[in-house]
Parts: structure tokens; sequence; C-alpha cells
């Protein structure tokens, strides 16, 4: 029988059992949630934007490991968000942008503004996101002038001098030429994908495929996503410009300019946006109010981006502001509660 | 399907292991050890002293205030009254009585002429006398429940959710035992003078509540089975009374105050025993599970019985067993000896083997959120953990960190494996030590102001 005396029993407090789901799987599903996209990538510009996103890829993780090491920190490469990271910065930045580039917004993202904040779980704004706004205001001729034309053919590996580049979307939407833009690019093309723009962002179907695909595994809710693209189609619906048809003027806002990278990826970010339901919704049609704004009023001619990284700003404030109600407590008395 | 608690996690219920395994009756113990302290309240005075023969139901412990009497669930010789380990944590002052197998049942003991006619405040006094108590766990004295309920309550709920993963023994107990816990049920709609009870059961143990359903039939009682969605903490008892009834206990309330009252299953069978033979709370069924026993069964046991002994008629433990648990994984507590008896709360032990824990060196919150989603109380654990861990009291307090009844969901949800519980119960501590010294502080100002003005005169 069993010696009772010498048991090795380990007395720690309660709950004794955890769910399966870690942060590392959680990550493993959102890079899982990502391959329809780059998979599409490699299939319109060719190995070039796999070869981009593994290098941005080896990048992140070297830099984590790197920082961490010199800091004799616990090592975290394995929880796989430095793997995310590099992709998803992959993914907002032109295919045609020399390698060693997009190590600087590795750099950025990974040590300025992750591990120098902490690490996982503290930096304040989006890693990926802040990469690309570091490499667009060093490098503003290649990363947001010249976009690889996919119906032009794959994408050399190496050498990019004679690549065709062609007009993004968003850039005939911002010069209000509806003409242009639609003899460019159908809606079905801008849907299926089939139009310049950064390597991962340019099909809307397989983004929404990943995004519901995290959704189902219940990696994120779709709060922010829901909020944030119908914010953009009501207010393009609403106010078209350049005289487009309402509805023709809302199919190419919300298909265009990576909105869906945006609202599935970036904007859902768990560090970098509320713990509430009601708070993920507000975050949500802000991100949609500040990305029309940027398409609209900014010099840019795309606002997703900006507009995520200004949302992650106000994320404490929401949170602060936005708390569950207490148990116990009905409305009515909440209120005068709050009324005192 | 009344299951409208927010939040909540669903965890694998492994109730596979002991749901079809009929309640088996353990071979008398040689020895039993009985604490003194097996309710929420003060510890009993032992009525007995080393050298005493005892009989079944003999009381042995006398409460004082908020409690209930503890009687021998043995008849034999007492070895010794003396501090022994107990599930609760530390030692307590405990009986050990030898059993000599007799099972003379003490004089003490007396079945009501007619269970029927008894007067309310007679059958509370039974109650009181039988050292009934919530066997689900919190061991809050059950006559106490009923006296300060009585004109409050119009809605008496038994708690059959068995929410908790493994546990089986209200599973079994409606099987085999149905007519004990619609008599008992019936017993407590004439203390409360309600005309219907309604019993919560979640809906994985659909034959339980047809075995009930059947009885209820049989004998017209005015019973209600309310299958539950199968929900953690669904069998807790604030979140059941809002899933019955629809409405919130409020923040630091008793069931009581919107109207509610809840009893577990086995102790609306204690209450049904008491009532009909008179026999104390001497006996109860305790589900040994878990990854480490080799052959999980659910077994009815005096109080008192060693831990070892059920784990023995149980195969005894596997190599590697590296957790024992008095109660469920969720909410029980993890023993450091084996050297523990079977007390009027205990309706597990469990033992682990293998990964349950799946502990992470350095966890790191990454703000999911989930454990927001999850928490039954409307909590935000992920903030309460931070102020927690740097001691902001004043912080804790505007979290309603007080509101926070450690069920686990959040630690369970969390994918950094953060111990939010555990920070919790520290939590808890700290606003409980700035009131008493916040008190204490007051106490000596206006001392202070008095002695002053005192001399000032």
């Amino acid at each position: 029988m069993t010696d009772y005396k010498n048991l090795k029993l380990i007395a720690t407090s309660s709950p004794h059992i955890r769910a399966a789901e870690n942060t590392r799987t959680i990550m493993l599903d959102v890079i899982i949630a990502m391959m329809p996209a780059l998979i599409w990538a490699i299939v319109k510009f060719g190995f070039r934007a796999l070869i981009l996103t593994a290098v941005s890829v080896i990048g992140c993780i070297v830099f984590e490991w790197g920082y961490r090491k010199i800091m004799k920190k616990p090592q975290s490469v394995n929880d796989l968000s430095a793997v995310v990271t590099g992709i998803l910065l992959a993914f907002v930045c032109p295919v045609n942008m020399p390698y060693w580039m997009i190590l600087v917004g590795d750099f950025f993202a990974i040590v300025v503004v992750k591990q120098l904040f902490g690490g996982i779980g503290k930096n304040f704004i989006n890693p990926a996101l802040a990469g690309r706004a570091a490499l667009v205001a060093s490098y503003a001729g290649t990363m947001s002038g010249a976009w690889a034309d996919p119906q032009a053919g794959w994408v050399p590996v190496v050498g990019t001098a004679d690549v065709v580049t062609a007009a993004t979307p968003l850039a005939y939407m911002k010069s209000g030429d509806m003409a242009g833009l639609t003899s460019q690019y159908s809606v079905t093309d801008m849907f299926l994908g089939n139009i310049g723009g950064s390597l991962g962002e340019i099909s809307a179907l397989l983004l929404i495929v990943g995004g519901l695909y995290l959704i189902w595994r219940k990696v994120i809710s779709w709060h922010t996503p829901v909020a944030y693209i119908a914010t953009v189609a009501v207010l393009t619906f609403l106010f078209p410009k350049g005289g487009a048809d309402n509805v023709q003027f809302m199919l190419y806002s919300i298909f265009s300019g990576g909105l869906m990278l945006g609202a599935f990826f970036m904007a859902t970010d768990y560090t970098t946006s509320p713990v509430t339901k009601t708070g993920q919704l507000i975050f949500g049609v802000g991100c949609g109010l500040l990305t029309v704004f940027i398409r609209y009023f900014g010099s840019y001619p795309e606002g997703v981006c900006y507009s995520i990284m200004i949302m992650n700003l106000v994320v404490a404030l929401i949170d602060k502001a936005v708390k569950p109600s207490r148990f116990g407590v009905v409305k009515s008395a909440n209120k005068e509660a709050a009324a005192k | 399907m009344a299951q409208a608690f927010f939040g909540g996690v669903h965890p694998h219920d492994m109730k596979a292991a002991t749901n079809e395994k009929a309640i088996e009756q353990l071979a008398p113990p040689a020895v039993v050890v009985i604490p003194m302290s097996m309710h929420f309240g003060a510890p009993c005075t032992p009525l007995v002293k080393a050298g005493d023969h005892v009989k079944v139901g003999q009381k042995i412990g006398e409460f004082h205030g908020l409690g209930a009497p503890i009687h021998a669930s043995v008849s034999g010789t007492v070895k010794a009254v003396e501090p022994r380990p107990y599930s609760m944590g530390g030692n307590i002052m405990s009986v050990v009585i030898d059993n000599d197998f007799q099972d003379e049942v003490s004089e003490e003991v007396k079945a009501p002429a007619d269970p029927n006619a008894l007067s309310v405040e007679e059958m509370v006094e039974i109650v009181k006398n039988a050292g009934i108590v919530g066997m689900g766990g919190a061991t809050f004295p059950t006559h106490v429940k009923i006296t300060s309920g009585i004109g409050k309550v119009s809605t008496v709920i038994i708690n059959g959710a068995e929410c908790e993963p493994y546990i089986t023994g209200d599973h079994r107990t409606m099987l085999e035992r149905p007519e004990e816990i619609i008599g008992g049920a019936k017993f407590l709609a004439k203390m409360f003078g309600v005309d219907k009870v309604v019993i919560g059961v979640e809906d994985n143990k659909q034959n339980g509540i047809d075995a009930m359903n059947k009885v209820i039939a049989e004998q017209k009682a005015p019973v209600v089975v309310e299958p539950l969605r199968c929900r953690y903490p669904q069998g807790g008892e604030k979140q059941l009374c809002q899933a019955i009834t629809g409405r919130q206990v409020p923040p630091g309330g008793l069931p009581a105050d919107i109207g509610c009252a809840v009893f577990n299953i086995n102790t609306t069978c204690a209450i049904y025993r008491a009532l009909t033979t008179g026999m104390p709370v001497v006996r109860k069924i305790v589900t040994v599970s878990g990854s480490g026993v080799v052959e999980p069964k659910n077994l009815e046991c005096p109080i008192g019985t060693p831990v070892t002994n059920l784990l023995d008629a149980c195969g005894g433990l596997k190599d590697g067993t590296f957790k024992l648990i008095a109660g469920g994984p969720m909410m029980g507590m993890a023993q450091y000896t084996a050297d523990i008896p079977v007390a009027k709360g205990t309706g597990a032990i469990l033992a682990f083997c293998e990964n349950e824990e799946k502990t992470v060196e350095n966890p790191q919150c990454i703000r999911c959120g989930k454990c927001v989603s999850v928490c039954p109380m409307h909590l935000e654990p992920l903030f309460m953990y931070q102020y927690a861990s740097k001691g902001m009291v004043e912080e804790l307090n505007d979290a309603h960190i007080m509101d926070c009844m450690e069920c686990g969901a959040c630690s369970y949800i969390c994918p950094a494996r953060m111990h939010l519980t555990h920070m919790f119960k520290t939590g808890k501590q700290l606003v409980k030590d700035k009131a008493a010294a916040d008190r204490a502080a007051a106490e000596a100002k206006k001392k202070a102001e008095e002695a002053k003005e005192a001399a000032a005169k």
C-alpha cells in the first residue's frame, strides 16, 4: 500500500486545475489565422513576401532574446508573441522594401516599444504598428511611395529597382478619383485581393477568414472588429467622396488599406485594447472614427495604423471609465450612487 | 432552462470516473479522529475525556454562539483529546475514538414519534441538535440559516448543481436516495411555510433529475427540479439564486436578503434523517478521485475516518502523486499531509499525479481580459491583482475585492497562469487588516481625546 507518511505533497492555493489554453497556444492561433493572408501574399507577390516575413520574424526573435539575455531577464521567446509581432510588421510593409529596413522596424517594435516597457503585457501601443510608424517616419519614400503591382507579376527576390508599381486604391480615394479607381480595380478585386498594397493587407476575404477563426477559437471577441468595421462602413456610406455611389464607396473603403488586418489582428491586441466588452466597443468605434477622419482630412491616404495607435493611448482611460456593474447592485442604485 | 449568471467557466467535469459507481460503505475504521471545528464559527468544547466510552450519535462536542454540536460517529473508547491536523489547515482539538465495532447507538438518538406532527420550533430544535451544517463545504450551521430565514424567505432552493469537477456524491445521492432528498425538501417547505421548493441541478445529471422527478410524481410533493446549464460556479449560492430567481444578492449580503435560502442535497438528506430517525450527522459521502487515485470511488464513511482509510479502499495512490485536495479542484484546499480525517464539509478527496496545475515560471499578464469576462461577481481580476501585489488597499476596496468569493474561475481561465485567486486571498486579508487598524486608531484617538477632555476639566 501507499506510504502516506512520505508523500511529497505541494500545498498551493486553489484552483488546482487550469484550462489548457495558454499564452503560447493563443499566439499560435493568431499565427495560424494569418497564414491564409501570408500564402496569398506569396501567390501574388512571389517568394520575396515569404522571405521578408521570415526575416522580420527572425529579427523579432533575435531582438527579444538578445535584449532579455543582456538585461538578465527570464526568456520569453517561447510564448511566440515576438513571432506574431514579426509577421504583423511584415504584413504592414511594402513587399519591395529592402530586407535590412524591416529589421530597423523590428528593433523599434521589440526593443523600444515592447521590452523597454517591461515585455509582454506591458507595452502601451501595438509594437508592430509602432514599428511601421517608425519606418514611415524614417523612410517615407519606400514605405508609402511605390507599391508593387500584383497584377504585373512577382516581385524579384533580390533587387527591386525594376518593380512595376501602381497606385493603391486609397490613393485614388484620397484624391477623389473614383473613376480611376473603378477602372483600375473592381470591388471583387478589392475583396479577393488583386490590388496593390502592403504585404499582408490586400485580401479582405482571407483576413476575414482568419478573423473568424480567431473568434471561433475564442482568442478574440467580435466586439472590437465589428464596432471598428461598422463605424467605417456607416461613415463612408453616409459621406462618400468624389460623388461616388454610397454603397460602392463604402465597399471600396472597408476592403482597402488593411482595415480588415487592423480590425481583426491589430485592434484586438490584448495588451493595447480595453479589457471589458463595452470598452472594446468604444475602442472599436474610436478606431473607426479616426480611420475615416485621417483618410478624409489627414495628409496620409491611410488611417488604420495611426487610428489604432491613438486609440491605444486612451485604453487606460477607457478601462478606468468602463467598469462592470457591481454584482447585486441594481442599475438605478448604481446611477444614484454616481449622482452623489 | 435557468442559466442566467454572468461569466463562469466550463472545465472538463471529470465525473465519468465515479458517476456510475454506487455509493460504497467503507469498512469501519479502527479509529476515528473527530475535529472539534467542522462548521463556520467558533470550535466546539469537547464533552468527553480519554477513557470515556461513547456510542454512535452521542454528543461529544458542544458549540457556543454560532455553530453546531458534534457527535460520536462510532462506538468505542475515547483514546485521546488532543490537537490533530485537519483539512482546513493547521491543527485543531480533536476527539480520537478507538472503534469497538459494536455500533451501539446512543440513548440520545430518539426518533420523533410522528415527524409530520412536529411544529416548526421542534423541527428547528432537532436540526440544531443533530449538528447539521452546510454539507456542500461552506459548513454554515443549518439551524441558524433556517431561523434567520423564516419569514424572509419565499424561495427555498436545494443545491444539486455539484458544479465542481470530479465530485459525484450529490449525483449518486439523487440516484440512490431520491426519497431522502424529496422528504427533506418537504420538511424545509414546512419550516419556511412555502408552497414550493426548487431543486437546481446541472443538466449533466439528467438521470438524477429523472430519479427525483419520479419520486416527486409518486408523492405529489411540492418540489420542482430545475435543470441548470452546466457552468462553474453554478453551485455558488449567489449564482444559484440568480439562475433560479433572476435576483442578485447585494454586496456583503446573504441569499435571505433577496428572499432565498439554499441548502445542499446532502444537507437536505441530513435534515430528513434527523427528523425521521433522530440520527445526527455522523456519516459523510466522499468522492475519492483524481489522476493519482488507482480506483476512484464514492464512499460513505463515519465522520472522522482517516483519509488514508479511504485512499486504501480505492487501491492507494499512484507514484508521483504531488497533490492531495480536500474538496473540489476549484475551491478545495491542498493538504500538506494525508494524516487528516473526513469532516462534515469534506465532499471529496482528490489526488493528482499529472500536470493538472500546468504551472509556469514567471507568469506575465497579457491583459487578455478573459478573467473579466468569466468573473461571476463582475470584478476585474487583472487590476485587483496589480493592486494586491502592490498593497494598494484603497484601490482594492474601490475594486470591490471583498465581493470576490474565491471561486477560482479567473485563475482557471488565465492563459498566462497568473496566481489570481491566491493573490485575492492575500488582498482580502490586507483590506481586513487595514480596516482593523483603522478602527483601532479611531478608538485610540477617541480615548486620547476623552482623556484630554477629562484633564481639561
